[in-house]
């Protein structure tokens, strides 16, 4: 009760306090601006409304772009992790470009992949799948490499094929891990989405957050902002509970 | 000699196991150690050390701390190949051999928290290809023997210290390998549970005998559970002492292990430890 009470108090204390001091312009004169500039809670929940239907189509398209993006992250992570993992060849030959595909900088990579895929949902999902894949096969890896030699000896005195020992001991063992990769992914996921819609597209969240700075429409932005929150919290929230179903023995 | 079972009741009423189905009956099989030398680069773990364990025998190794005594069971299993020396599980010298005639029970149970106990205990038959229904059905029969009837659902976590210690020997036994090789198996215990467990295993080995290398530094625990006991030196470990023991197995633990013949045997380990530690 507690643990949903304090956190529910501080954010409506904290929505109060804003509705205050927007409403009064306290705010735009703290930060010198136009009065206009400075949305009210109040009106971007007005702007929420009435602009629901073009949010709800951009945000199913930022929405589209992530879960198709993630998922191909944290298969390819998977794959990759297991693949490193198994071979020690694939993992000295392919370690330093896993580091390297963080290393650049997605902004730079951005606008190289327009050009490359166009304005689609294309870049959008290597954007996306690039930052996510990432977390995914270093988290996957590093729990598969440290797994307990002596659960593996173990089960190798118990008959235990390498298939075996795979199937029952490093994958379950790597379990939590992953998840813990997973989760980091899912929440990086929209940053990628977001940055790749500024980059170049037709629709997404994104889009229309930097369709809506340019005509000063702050709220409908705030309104924007909220709803990726919302989606990017229920993600998190999924995959947590993924997570929960999956590992239950700890 | 008849079993006096009412010793169980006294020690925590764990159930008497009863013969096995067991697997491992396919010959008596032995352990042979010839000169056997070891090394992990420059550090030398094993030195010339002798051994011989017969079918259905079981030898007690006990030594100071980090000797070598849990790299000699490593070898015996096939786990790790001596450097030089002769060792033979039921006469083969092989690793492979030598890996599929010995089960190993490792220091700390090792049981998998991703498996219900019954499901840890028949690793070994799943592995070989069993399907699960069938792998816990001869697990099952078990459970009852053991004193984990009702636990088989239980998960590892939700087990206590002594229950976990039996499911990991009921794994071993489960594998049906004719060699033990149990690395400290109640080390983890405390005191009166460790005792209970000593009792346990004493009544498992009579209704099951199997050949066991028992590694522990507890000497009165090797004196009580062992036919023989080897002592180590520190490491390099080599052997100093053997010594017969007076009353292996015996059905009244506490009896056993004040009987003035085994104090004294106990005495003489403690003696040639120190020495061997030197």
């Amino acid at each position: 009760m507690k643990r949903w009470l304090l956190p529910m108090l501080l954010i409506a204390a904290m929505i109060g306090a804003w509705q205050l001091a927007a409403s009064s312009g306290v705010l735009a004169d703290l930060f010198g601006i136009e009065e206009f500039l400075v949305p009210s809670p109040a009106e971007i929940a007005e702007s929420l409304w009435q602009s629901r239907e073009l949010l709800a189509e951009n945000g199913w398209t930022t929405l589209e772009e992530i879960l198709l993006g993630y998922g191909c992250a944290v298969v390819l992570g998977l794959a990759f992790a297991l693949l490193m993992h198994l071979s020690e060849t694939v993992r000295l030959a392919t370690y330093p470009l896993v580091i390297a595909s963080q290393a650049i900088p997605i902004i730079v990579l951005a606008p190289i992949l327009v050009v490359l895929f166009g304005f689609g949902i294309g870049p959008k999902l290597v954007v996306i799948a690039l930052i996510c894949f990432f977390p995914v096969t270093i988290a996957t890896l590093a729990g598969l490499r440290s797994v307990d030699p002596d659960a593996i000896r173990l089960m190798r005195t118990l008959y235990a094929s390498r298939a075996q020992i795979l199937a029952r001991v490093e994958v379950p063992s790597a379990a939590p891990d992953f998840f813990n990769g997973a989760k980091i992914a899912v929440a990086i996921a929209p940053i990628g989405a977001v940055f790749a819609e500024w980059v170049g597209s037709t629709s997404g969240l994104g889009r229309l957050i930097l369709q809506d700075l340019g005509r000063l429409e702050t709220a409908r932005m705030f309104a924007a902002v909220l709803v990726l929150s919302v989606a990017a919290i229920a993600l998190y929230g999924l995959v947590a509970l993924a997570q929960r179903l999956v590992v239950t023995w700890r | 000699m008849r079993q006096d079972i009412s010793m169980n009741a006294e020690s925590g009423g764990l159930g008497a196991p009863e013969a096995l189905p067991s697997a491992a009956a396919n010959g008596p099989t032995g352990v042979q150690i010839r000169s056997l030398e070891h090394a992990y680069g420059e550090l030398r773990t094993i030195e010339s050390l002798d051994l011989e364990v017969a079918p259905r025998g079981v030898v007690g190794l006990v030594g100071p701390s980090g000797c070598g005594k849990s790299t000699l069971l490593e070898l015996i299993c096939g786990l790790l190949d001596p450097d030089a020396g002769a060792l033979e599980v039921g006469g083969e010298a092989g690793a492979a051999e030598r890996l599929a005639g010995c089960a190993y029970m490792p220091q700390r149970d090792q049981l998998l928290p991703w498996y219900s106990a019954i499901d840890n205990a028949s690793l070994a038959l799943r592995n070989r290809g069993l399907r699960r229904a069938e792998a816990r059905r001869q697990a099952a029969e078990l459970f009852d023997r053991f004193g984990l009837a009702g636990f088989e659902a239980a998960r590892p976590t939700e087990l206590s210290g002594g229950m976990r210690q039996r499911v990991a020997f009921l794994r071993t036994l489960l594998s049906g390998k004719p060699v033990l090789a149990l690395d400290e198996p109640f080390a983890a215990l405390d005191a009166i549970t460790r005792a209970e467990m000593q009792a346990w295993l004493a009544t498992a080995l009579q209704a099951d005998a199997r050949t066991v290398v028992l590694v522990t530094h507890d000497v009165e625990e090797a004196l009580y559970l062992s036919d023989r006991v080897a002592v180590l030196s520190a490491r390099p470990a080599r052997i100093v002492a053997e010594l017969r023991a007076p009353h292996p197995r015996a059905a009244d633990r506490d009896a056993a292990v004040t009987d003035p013949a085994f104090v004294a045997v106990r005495e003489e380990a403690m003696r040639a430890l120190h020495e061997g530690s030197r």
